[in-house]
């Protein structure tokens, strides 16, 4: 989808629109009642740009922005600010995760002012998984803030135009700003209040653990409804493919907060082709969820499958016929030289200059 | 110790109202704790209560308690030191991610908040990140020191 007011060189941000927070596609998408695609992008464990640009090309014209994430699994890979700066230059919209566990807030709020300068226009605040469970168990934890403090530090950043100290900024980091919710860990009957606060403290957007039990998220959406927060927060249920009833399990047993029911399970054991089956899965899940009210779209972790994210966007047929941005220059097909694209086919010569 | 822990939780009502008797007690003696200075008293105050909060709550001695608002169930016993509520980590059984063999900081706070007789819901409150100057300091001086209208701020 392209808006009328698209910048000429791709990158540069869109005019901002009266109501809204920040120049991104996604907050436009939402406020304009689409229901939006999110995707995580999985950074590589690289300093080649040219495996980023890969990674990205999957995802394009299929969704409205990606989540660059920021040692997921407390796991070491290339930084979000760099993902998010080397995409954002080639006009992608960023959903920019921000995890708690790493930086202390005089790390993070250069990184904000950095990542907005950069044309981040949305950011994921998290508190992020524990040392222990990643590769780099023996580092510190630092958790200075937490997902809530920092959601209340970047909102009073951007409209008060202020540090966390009170020290003034020239220009506020216009950002959308985001938090992570899970409905199905303990204590349950807490996780719609919950993310009633992370409302309080500045969460516009929210993407949600992998729902794969529905009747526990339908029971989560009812008690979010009652409250009404579903009219203050576009909600993100998260979905993927599960690549195997073993992956499902070990899944189950070692990512901190994934709920995955035994009928899930027993489904993929029992089916022929276990990864298409995952994949199957997946769109049931996401036909079910676009049912309930008060759901405003999807965000897709697929982790190691991220190819078969373009299958699972078209064949949910989640879009409705919508086409998300997507870049002029066809990066899947270009050749790469050093991490700089040469393009196989002339597009548009405008947007071919910029990129030289 | 962690069976006082729980102990303190279920008995949240009763050592809520404990210390909002000894809260006015200070709050009383203010003008006194003024002319013996607050930086004088900081360190025996600060002593007393790892004593006792340590004994009763597992206290890690932040100098800024909140546990009136989090059901008697120290924060900082998190291990991701969360002040605003249980991350998506919490194991199916209400164990902590981080450290199974305990129940996690916020199960236990959800539990013991609900025992408190307030009216609104419980732990909503948006809990500022930590202030580090405050850690090892007196958390009840400066709960009085925010009564009667001066900072909180460390001394």
């Amino acid at each position: 989808m392209q808006f009328e007011d698209e910048p000429v060189t791709p990158g540069d941000p869109l005019p901002i629109r009266p109501g809204h927070s920040s120049f991104g596609r996604l907050e436009r998408v939402l406020r304009g009642g689409g229901f939006a695609v999110t995707a995580e992008i999985a950074p590589p464990d690289s300093a080649n740009p040219a495996e980023v640009y890969k990674r990205a090309a999957l995802f394009d014209g299929y969704v409205d922005a990606m989540n660059a994430t920021d040692g997921s699994g407390a796991n070491c890979h290339m930084s979000s600010v760099g993902m998010c700066s080397l995409l954002t230059r080639r006009g992608y919209a960023m959903v920019m995760q921000v995890s708690a566990r790493d930086r202390n807030r005089i790390a993070i709020q250069g990184d904000i002012l950095g990542a907005a300068a950069m044309g981040v226009a949305s950011i994921l605040c998290l508190t992020g998984d524990g040392v222990d469970v990643g590769d780099h168990p023996q580092a510190k934890p630092v958790f200075d803030l937490d997902c809530m403090s920092m959601l209340n530090m970047i909102r009073h950043m951007r409209d008060e135009s202020r540090f966390l100290s009170g020290r003034e900024l020239t220009e506020p980091p216009r950002v959308f700003l985001g938090a992570a919710a899970n409905p199905f860990a303990p204590p349950l009957d807490y996780r719609p209040h919950r993310l009633a606060k992370k409302v309080a403290a500045g969460a516009q957007f929210v993407q949600t653990q992998y729902c794969f039990d529905i009747d526990a998220f339908r029971r989560y959406m009812d008690a979010v409804r009652e409250a009404g927060t579903h009219e203050k927060v576009f909600i993100l249920a998260g979905v993927g493919p599960l690549a195997s009833a073993r992956s499902a399990e070990w899944i189950r047993g070692n990512v901190p907060g994934v709920h995955i029911p035994d009928a899930v399970i027993r489904r993929l054991k029992t089916a022929r082709n276990q990864q298409q089956e995952g994949v199957n899965i997946c769109i049931e899940m996401i036909h079910q969820i676009r049912e309930i009210h008060g759901v405003h779209g999807i965000h897709i972790m697929a982790y190691r499958q991220e190819h078969r994210v373009a299958e699972i966007v078209e064949r949910s047929g989640v879009l409705g016929g919508r086409m998300p941005w997507r870049p002029a220059v066809d990066w899947k097909n270009a050749e790469w030289d050093q991490g700089h694209p040469v393009a196989t086919h002339t597009p548009d010569r405008q947007v071919l200059e910029s990129v030289s | 110790m962690y069976r006082m822990r729980l102990w303190s939780v279920r008995h949240a009502h009763s050592l809520k109202r404990m210390y909002a008797v000894l809260e006015r007690g200070l709050v009383f003696c203010e003008p006194l704790l003024r002319r013996i200075g607050y930086r004088r008293l900081d360190a025996p105050f600060a002593r007393v209560e790892s004593l006792t909060k340590g004994f009763l709550l597992d206290s890690q001695n932040c100098g800024q308690c909140i546990v009136g608002f989090t059901g008697l169930s120290c924060p900082m016993n998190c291990p991701k030191k969360m002040r605003n509520g249980p991350c998506g980590g919490v194991r199916a059984d209400g164990a902590c991610e981080v450290d199974p063999r305990m129940r996690c900081v916020w199960v236990l706070a959800w539990d013991g908040a609900r025992r408190l007789d307030d009216e609104q819901v419980p732990l909503q409150a948006v809990q500022p990140p930590v202030d580090h100057q405050l850690i090892g300091r007196s958390a009840w001086l400066r709960e009085v020191r925010i009564k009667v209208g001066s900072s909180g701020h460390a001394i």
